[in-house]
């Protein structure tokens, strides 16, 4: 009955990747994400799985977490890997009914099932070593030199962080709604879709309400501290980049051009 | 007749099988009767609103039976009668509320469990009598109320649906010292009167305690305290321990009795406290008397 959202699945775990600046770790991921598209064999492949091996065992996260992150996309995979077995031309190596599976197109399929898991593990670590804020943070810190051209960087990454960070709270609201309306003999679970929608309306308008509410609180609030804007505004944690930062980039990057070049 | 509410070593854990698990319940027992006025206390975290969460079913314990009335409520496909039995508020009822006028925010409890619309209209009459709201429009729409209004609209939608035992978690927070009498008196004389099991949930022992004929304390998932409040209170030290709140007689009285008067500390009445500091000055004598109390 209760909602459960692993939104930001962040896992406070104590280990130097969870430590390291959460820039880098965004740099490191673009990076990889980059590298994955590039690369167009499998051997380079290898060197990067090994990479995000090394990076996973080191995190402490356990490895269940990261296949989490790939169960939903497990048909969109296997869709992907069909279409390109069955569609590439060349030499055909076996047929059922009307469609024809050829080498390349079984190459071309493995390849795209592999490109597509090292992503999606790639940035399901991420944000299982990195707390949501750390990441607006990082974003907002990288997309400060776009401020000159007028892109509202330090307003963009406000947003967010705002955003993410009434998701568990809207959440547990959400959920403590739904336990006070079944308490009162509401069914949400069963009926048709028309009488299932119905059951909604005691469950969004009071969500709604508090939303409004707990919005103007939060605005009235800023406002009081003097928010305005991100001008002059200093932090209490100021990121520093430590020489382990440096060695895991400068290890990163090196795999990647490996990677590239094999 | 069996128990009204019986629990048997229940566990229950948040989170499982992730490493942010964590046992908000340790082996629970409780046995709870028809006509009790019983007040759980515990400081926060102390495992008190997922207690109270298994009495409807909104949670099921891991491990352990909790049994409503004679149907336990892990192995029912009929939960929806247990929740008519025990009527839940939660913090902060007057969240919940979302139609678009009084009546329909009443009605709601007893829509959903297919009451007539006659008989509908009947227990909103007596339920807003009961509770002192009569005079509220019930065609105006209820989030034009004051908080303290919104929230006994809340209440009175639960009590309306008639529950054998009336939970409530935290009622009194956010409540003004008048607001906070006046509902404590409805719910004590709703016990009293009609014999509604009352279940009142705080970390506060000083407002409820008075009303409670039996405390329960909480702690760390486990009951570590279970009696009438004469009792619990005569174990001052272990309540302070716990970083509980004491009502503020029964510590005066508690200090005196440690500076050496010999008095009973566990009382909750000013009257009686009064009577008891009365006869204790009475029994040492002259004024001269006094000073050889120590004062440290």
């Amino acid at each position: 009955m209760a909602i459960e959202i692993s939104f930001g699945q962040y896992l406070p775990l104590d280990s130097f990747i969870h430590r390291l600046d959460p820039r880098i770790k965004l740099i490191i991921t673009l990076i990889n994400i980059i590298t994955i598209f590039i690369i167009k064999d499998f051997i380079g492949y290898i060197s990067l799985a090994c990479f995000l091996l090394f990076l996973i065992v080191s995190s402490k996260v356990p490895p269940l977490y990261i296949f989490r992150g790939l169960k939903p996309l497990i048909f969109f995979i296997l869709l992907t890997f069909f279409l390109h077995l069955f569609t590439t031309q060349g030499t055909v190596i076996f047929q059922w009914w009307i469609l024809k599976g050829t080498a390349e197109g079984l190459r071309n399929g493995l390849l795209m099932v592999v490109r597509f898991m090292l992503l999606i593990s790639f940035s399901t670590l991420l944000t299982l070593t990195c707390s949501p804020l750390e990441l607006t943070d990082a974003m907002e810190s990288l997309m400060s030199p776009l401020k000159r051209i007028g892109f509202p960087a330090h307003e963009m990454a406000m947003m967010m962080s705002i955003a993410l960070r009434f998701i568990p709270v809207l959440v547990e609201e959400t959920n403590r709604i739904i336990k006070a309306q079944v308490a009162r003999g509401a069914d949400i679970e069963s009926g048709s879709i028309i009488n299932r929608a119905k059951n909604l309306i005691p469950i969004l308008v009071p969500l709604f309400v508090n939303t409004f509410k707990r919005a103007d609180d939060l605005a009235l609030a800023m406002e009081v501290r003097c928010y305005r804007g991100g001008e002059g505004r200093t932090r209490m944690k100021e990121y520093v980049l430590s020489s382990l930062d440096f060695l895991i980039l400068s290890i990163s990057i090196v795999i990647a051009i490996i990677s590239i070049l094999i | 007749m069996s128990s009204l509410i019986e629990m048997n070593d229940v566990w229950y854990q948040y989170n499982p099988d992730s490493p942010l698990a964590y046992w908000a319940l340790m082996g629970v027992n409780l046995r709870i009767e028809r006509g009790e006025f019983i007040s759980i206390i515990g400081p926060t975290g102390s495992g008190k609103s997922t207690l109270i969460q298994h009495f409807n079913g909104l949670l099921k314990p891991a491990k352990g039976e909790v049994i409503v009335d004679g149907v336990d409520i892990s192995r029912t496909s009929d939960l929806k009668s247990i929740r008519k039995k025990v009527g839940m508020v939660f913090q902060y009822p007057e969240t919940q509320i979302f139609s678009e006028t009084i009546y329909d925010e009443l009605a709601f409890g007893l829509r959903n469990y297919g009451y007539s619309e006659d008989e509908i209209e009947e227990r909103i009459e007596s339920v807003t009598k009961k509770l002192g709201i009569d005079y509220l429009p019930l065609d105006k729409s209820p989030f034009l109320l004051s908080g303290g209004e919104m929230r006994r609209i809340a209440i009175a939608s639960i009590l309306a649906m008639e529950p054998e035992v009336f939970v409530l978690d935290e009622p009194l927070a956010n409540l003004d010292p008048q607001g906070r009498r006046e509902l404590l008196r409805e719910i004590d004389s709703l016990n009293k009167k009609e014999s509604l099991t009352v279940i009142i949930v705080s970390h506060d022992l000083s407002e409820v305690s008075r009303y409670a004929n039996r405390i329960i304390v909480l702690s760390e998932g486990k009951i570590i305290m279970d009696g009438p409040p004469k009792e619990i209170f005569k174990d001052v030290e272990k309540l302070i321990d716990i970083s509980l709140g004491v009502p503020q007689l029964v510590e005066l009285l508690y200090n005196l009795y440690k500076r050496g008067a010999d008095i009973p500390y566990n009382i909750l009445d000013m009257e009686e406290a009064a009577k008891v500091i009365v006869k204790w000055r009475k029994s040492l004598g002259n004024r001269d008397k006094l000073r050889t109390i120590p004062t440290a």
